[in-house]
């Protein structure tokens, strides 16, 4: 854990005046049905970080990064144990809204899922409509464009933002995603896969994206691409689910320690591209 | 040397003489002269030998000739085709010209239906100054046609719909919406009861509001009864295609909205509904066009008036169905003919409706 505290310490100073969150899972274990997916996996994201969750297919990192904004529970024999804390507060305690929670912690998926019925400024604000919070017209404008600028697509679209959002290109698209999800003001940004179904400029764009949030947004990202975790990430964790075993963290700490000196062997086996 | 002496024949070689003037698509059909040429001749032998047949037996009728031509065109096509073409070609031929022949009974007894009401309703539908402006009131069934009209069928049919609209829609898109985004155990339940219901015979649904509103409620037959029966049929009709609307919104799409922290309402009215929007208007008008014609329950429940009645809650009020039912049943063939021109008047509204479902189902694009 000291390696985490000292990238904590390191970051702090990359974003002043921001509000940092922090999410930390605790002994979170989950199951479909009766089958046990993932073990007692306790994780640390601090502010202002990307985290990069790597491992096999199968091994649990959606299933993970799902419950860490609640989605996990709405499929319907899903269960899960322990905790998430939202800047030390449990976001499963009876008390909370979970509305609430899953706008604190957006979510961008694999597949690009603009919403068809709506424009691509519409698509910006739904956030807005979606959970009753009002807003004026000139109000709305700005959001639209501060959030296309932050997920960099403004550029290309501010002359048709009324045009449907299914009209752009799939990384267009997966940008429009990341603006929608941004409009709500999350303090956390998790990406399920978000390049695995975009073309290498595209994903290029995603990935200076994800640089440009970095300080104000404390982002999880779930990748196979070794290189892409490399590449965004500063913090990195290693899922893995071995033979008729649930998944968990073989392997978790700075980006650059567990590329280039990791301690476990099986780390070392599937960065090194031997199995996976 | 030798090297220098050949490269300029490579080169014409490697690239293809472009052929000046513009490229013209090539014919990419699979069909050769040969393949036309023996339907055609399958086609017109058959015809042929069947009328010789009949002239040398002297069979006769329209019907049996017809069939025959059909049996002994496809022996001779799959004669012909099996001269020069393995055995999958002569099944897939046959096979498709059995299809094809369905598909030309069906078209062909649609096309009969319509040209025979609008033939037989024609005298009375072309007197545009009053068969659409009048009433019957007052008209004796043999009266000429040049003497009312419809326009109490027609007002009162727009009525009914329209009550019946307003009941089903909640009624009717509710029940998909529940079926589909709420679900659990008994949704199951209710889209069985809903499948059911939509093969429920429609007499059924005059009977049910007979016995509930008239016998019960002691209402009297009315339009707003009607117009109730007609719910009970047209509801299940509904959420039926609407279910299927709403199906097929991509699941990704509910997840989208419910990870910006949307509550599951908020979801389905914000997302859900509008993604489905030319789909549960397409459903809505399936309904209308299936209760516009529906005749069963409202012998039932509606009592006929020759009058014009706009008040649902009072009075007997005519509707294009009964006007239909009870003019073509009467022996006046002026009366009869009205009855006509009213069934091509609903067969004109239930095709615009059709085609204003197409219209609202189609394929968006561009901006909106």
């Amino acid at each position: 854990m000291s390696t985490i505290d000292l990238l904590e310490d390191s970051l702090a100073h990359s974003a002043p005046g921001s509000s940092a969150v922090g999410i930390d899972a605790v002994d979170v274990s989950a199951w479909f049905g009766s089958n046990k997916v993932l073990e007692r996996v306790n994780l640390s994201m601090p502010p202002r970080t990307v985290t990069a969750l790597i491992g096999p297919s199968g091994c649990g990192k959606s299933t993970f990064l799902r419950i860490l904004n609640r989605m996990h529970e709405s499929i319907p024999s899903a269960k899960m144990a322990g905790e998430v804390r939202l800047n030390g507060e449990d976001i499963y305690a009876p008390t909370v809204r979970i509305t609430h929670m899953r706008k604190r912690i957006g979510m961008v998926f694999q597949k690009p899922n603009p919403f068809p019925a709506m424009s691509i400024a519409e698509n910006v604000t739904a956030g807005l409509k979606l959970t009753g919070t009002k807003a004026s017209r000139a109000e709305k404008a700005e959001i639209v464009e501060r959030c296309l600028q932050r997920g960099g697509l403004w550029n290309e679209v501010k002359d048709r933002l009324d045009q449907p959002g299914q009209a752009l290109s799939g990384g267009q698209q997966q940008r429009l995603c990341i603006a929608r999800s941004l409009a709500v003001n999350p303090d956390v940004l998790l990406m399920d896969e978000p390049c695995s179904a975009l073309d290498p400029t595209s994903t290029r764009r995603v990935e200076e994206t994800i640089a440009e949030l970095a300080p104000d947004v404390t982002i999880v990202i779930v990748t196979h691409n070794m290189q892409q975790a490399a590449r965004v990430s500063q913090q990195c964790a290693f899922f893995l689910a071995e033979q008729g075993t649930p998944g968990g963290i073989v392997e978790s700490g700075t980006t650059k320690q567990v590329f280039d000196n990791p301690h476990d062997p099986r780390t070392s086996d599937y960065v090194s591209g031997r199995f996976g | 040397m030798t090297v220098v002496n050949q490269s300029p024949d490579l080169a014409v070689m490697s690239s293809a003489p472009a052929a000046p003037g513009p490229d013209v698509p090539r014919s990419l059909s699979t069909r050769s002269f040969d393949d036309r040429a023996s339907w055609l001749a399958a086609m017109v032998g058959a015809l042929g030998i069947v009328w010789v047949a009949f002239q040398v037996t002297g069979w006769s009728g329209k019907l049996g000739f017809t069939l025959l031509w059909f049996a002994v065109y496809l022996a001779l096509y799959a004669a012909v085709t099996a001269t020069g073409n393995p055995r999958p070609v002569v099944v897939d031929r046959l096979v498709a010209a059995g299809v094809a022949g369905g598909a030309a009974v069906v078209g062909l007894a649609l096309l009969s239906t319509i040209t025979y009401t609008v033939q037989k309703g024609w005298p009375a539908f072309s007197h545009w100054s009053n068969f659409y402006t009048e009433t019957a009131a007052g008209v004796r069934p043999t009266a000429p046609l040049d003497q009312g009209g419809i326009l109490h069928a027609i007002a009162g049919t727009a009525i009914q719909v329209g009550i019946a609209l307003v009941i089903s829609l909640p009624l009717g898109l509710g029940t998909a919406v529940y079926i589909t985004e709420v679900g659990g155990r008994a949704a199951k339940t209710v889209r069985t009861v809903v499948e059911a219901m939509t093969a429920l015979p429609d007499v059924l649904a005059g009977l049910f509001t007979y016995a509930t509103l008239i016998l019960v409620v002691h209402l009297d037959r009315t339009g707003f009864v009607a117009a109730v029966a007609l719910a009970v049929t047209m509801t299940p009709i509904v959420a039926r295609s609407a279910e299927v609307a709403l199906r097929v919104v991509p699941g990704g799409l509910r997840e989208a909205s419910l990870a910006l922290g949307a509550s599951q309402a908020s979801t389905v009215w914000r997302v859900v509904l509008p993604t489905a929007r030319a789909g549960l208007a397409t459903s809505l008008i399936l309904g209308i066009a299936r209760i516009s014609g529906e005749t069963a329950p409202l012998l039932i429940v509606s009592g006929a008036s020759t009058y014009q009645n706009l008040n649902p809650f009072a009075q007997p009020m005519n509707s294009l169905p009964l006007y239909i039912f009870s003019a073509v049943r009467s022996g006046q063939p002026n009366f009869i003919a009205r009855g006509f021109g009213a069934a091509t008047v609903l067969l004109a509204l239930v095709t615009v409706l059709f085609a204003l479902a197409r219209y609202l189902a189609r394929p968006k694009r561009g901006n909106r």
